[in-house]
């Protein structure tokens, strides 16, 4: 008896160092990144550093908001196609398809989420990018290279389907079928019950879905590189190449080493992509929040 | 004390219920079968159901009795495992011949489920999306129907104050008793309730039994129950079904004082 409470005992206490081990990591993180761009920061004022298009670091120029926009453009356009496609396809999936097609569909999206990001890189390379320059942009009377924010949202979304895709089939597998029967008995259509009963018991899932591939998403640094030119600018439209924070910082990390303050600017690149994580998971959050409440 | 386990032989004549005499019939059920990949389920199932009464399902666990009220609102199809053949008759239209709006058919055809599920939505929203459904758009028709019900199912006083909130926060005996005016409000033409009382205390039962016996002058009621005293207040037809089978089949009184079979009168030893 006393054996088995003090395993009881020990083994919480164990879950709670891992625990506060997981609380740690993004607090040190944070912290680093915090200490380690403190060079720029006691240079440069902080609305300069986020709001200036200025980039010319010979010069001690950081304007960061060109990467910024670039990023926001890419991962929103990137989700505003996944989104709907996936819960669409996770609706058909679950609801419409037969078992078969859904027990031959999971290990397809499980291949696909476990595809090298350097492979959608090149694939992106070797279809979106032309695709881009010389169907679509035309088709909207523009002129593009096919390296553009575009094309780094197409092969993004691409991307991040699989991994979206997986979380939201979970998420419908795990609302009970007795809760569709109850709507349909009520005399609903299939659609109806879908509509106002499977998305709403599923809406916490869905959005912790959204969030996750939002985090990821915008994180996703190679294939986006790959695809997207890399030209320092305001984007003025989705056929114009961008330069998203994550390829700033790999694209120079360890280089240029002999202006100052440059290793500095990439950590305070890495700190802001840092809180616009922060900030999309806060908000996801509070929209989860809201919807449990419901 | 003990059941016997063996499945009795039943003569294909008794098998074969017909109208009672004086009764309007609503429901006819006519050599239905349900089949599972390894199994029958229901076998060669014979029932008229007559009109403003109640008729009692009796029978042990896993003797088919939630499968035939769902294929009464046809929730079958949504298994494609199970093989359906026969007829259904509800107002002289053979509703598994497939050829008649689905939503209606269950509409008339009012399942209350044995285990209640709430939408996820409020308290008051459950009870509004079926009327809604049902193409409803008045708001003060919508309160009034969603007062009414939550009364008849003795509910109402307790959720008054908090009609905006998550019907799931709600206690089981509460939820079935919600899913029951939710199955209420969309005022089916017969209503199949499949143990509505099993979570409930002595007295909301009492409650939710006296008003089965009100609708009955409005509505023809269907009922599973495992409670044999509950059968004997509300029973005006009794179903006996065994192993997918129906082996008796009668007005309460006879049933339940005549009993034929060995197996029904065991049943009813037992289980008082
Ligand atoms: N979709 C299905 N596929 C295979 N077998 C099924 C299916 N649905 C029900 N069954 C089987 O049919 C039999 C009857 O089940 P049913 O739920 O109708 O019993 P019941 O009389 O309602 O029992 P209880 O009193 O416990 O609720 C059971 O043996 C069950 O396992
Ligand atoms: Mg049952």
């Amino acid at each position: 008896m006393t054996k088995r409470i003090l395993i009881d005992n020990i083994s919480s206490k164990w879950m709670l160092v891992c625990l506060s081990f997981f609380l740690l990591l993004p607090l040190a993180i944070g912290t680093g990144l915090v200490l380690k761009s403190e060079d720029l920061l006691t240079g440069h004022t902080l609305s300069s550093l986020i709001f200036s298009a200025d980039w010319s670091p010979s010069e001690d120029k950081f304007g960061f908001w060109p990467f910024i926009l670039s990023s926001l453009w890419v991962t929103i356009i990137a989700l505003i196609i996944s989104m709907p496609l996936c819960l669409l396809a996770a609706i058909y999936l679950s609801q419409f398809a037969p078992k078969w097609l859904l027990e031959f569909m999971r290990p397809v999206i499980d291949i696909l989420a476990g595809i090298p990001s350097v492979v959608y890189g090149v694939w992106g390379v070797l279809v979106i990018v032309p695709l881009v320059g010389d169907t679509i942009a035309p088709f909207f009377n523009n002129e593009s290279l096919g390296y553009s924010i575009l094309a780094g949202a197409l092969v993004l979304a691409v991307m991040s389907i699989p991994y979206i895709l997986n979380m939201l089939l979970e998420v419908f597998r795990q609302v009970p079928v007795e809760l569709g029967e109850a709507s349909l008995s009520l005399g609903a259509t299939k659609w109806e019950t879908i509509k106002h009963v499977f998305i709403r018991k599923g809406a916490t899932g869905i959005l912790s879905a959204y969030g996750l591939g939002f985090s990821k998403a915008l994180g996703e640094t190679i294939a986006v590189m790959m695809v997207i030119g890399n030209v320092v600018q305001e984007p003025a439209s989705v056929f114009d190449a961008g330069y998203p924070l994550p390829a700033l910082i790999a694209n120079n990390y360890g280089e240029m080493m002999s202006i100052p303050s440059y290793d500095s600017a990439l950590m305070f690149g890495s700190l802001l992509l840092f809180v616009i994580i922060l900030a999309i998971n806060i908000l996801f959050r509070y929209l989860i929040y809201k919807s449990e409440e419901k | 004390m003990s059941i016997k386990t063996t499945i009795p032989v039943i003569s294909k004549e008794a098998a074969h219920f017909q109208v009672v005499p004086g009764e309007v019939p609503v429901l006819n059920i006519r050599n239905l079968n349900v089949r599972s990949k390894n199994a029958q389920i229901l076998k060669n199932i014979n029932l008229v159901v007559p009109k403003n009464k109640i008729t009692v399902l009796l029978g042990p666990s896993g003797c088919g009795k939630t499968t035939l009220l769902k294929c009464m609102n046809r929730l079958t199809d949504l298994y494609s495992e199970l093989k359906l053949d026969g007829s259904i008759e509800i107002d002289g239209e053979d509703i598994l011949s497939g050829k008649y709006d689905i939503t209606q058919i269950r509409q008339k055809m009012g399942l209350v489920m044995q285990r209640p599920f709430p939408l996820p939505m409020s308290i008051y929203d459950n009870i509004a999306y079926g009327l809604k459904i049902k193409g409803i758009r008045k708001k003060s028709i919508i309160s009034e129907k969603v007062e009414k019900h939550l009364r008849e199912v003795a509910l109402w006083d307790e959720v008054k104050d908090r009609l905006k909130t998550s019907a799931q926060r709600l206690s089981i005996g509460q939820q079935q008793r919600l899913c029951l005016a939710r199955g209420l409000a969309v005022e089916p033409e017969i209503i199949l309730a499949d143990e509505p009382t099993s979570a409930l205390d002595p007295i909301s039962s009492r409650v939710i039994e006296e008003e089965f016996l009100k609708l009955k002058a409005d509505y023809t009621i269907i009922l599973v129950t495992h409670i044999l005293r509950q059968a004997k207040r509300l029973a005006d037809f009794v179903v006996f079904m065994y192993y997918g089978e129906i082996v008796e089949y009668g007005p309460a009184s006879e049933i339940f004082e005549n009993p034929k079979t060995d197996i029904l009168k065991e049943y009813l030893r037992v289980g008082h």
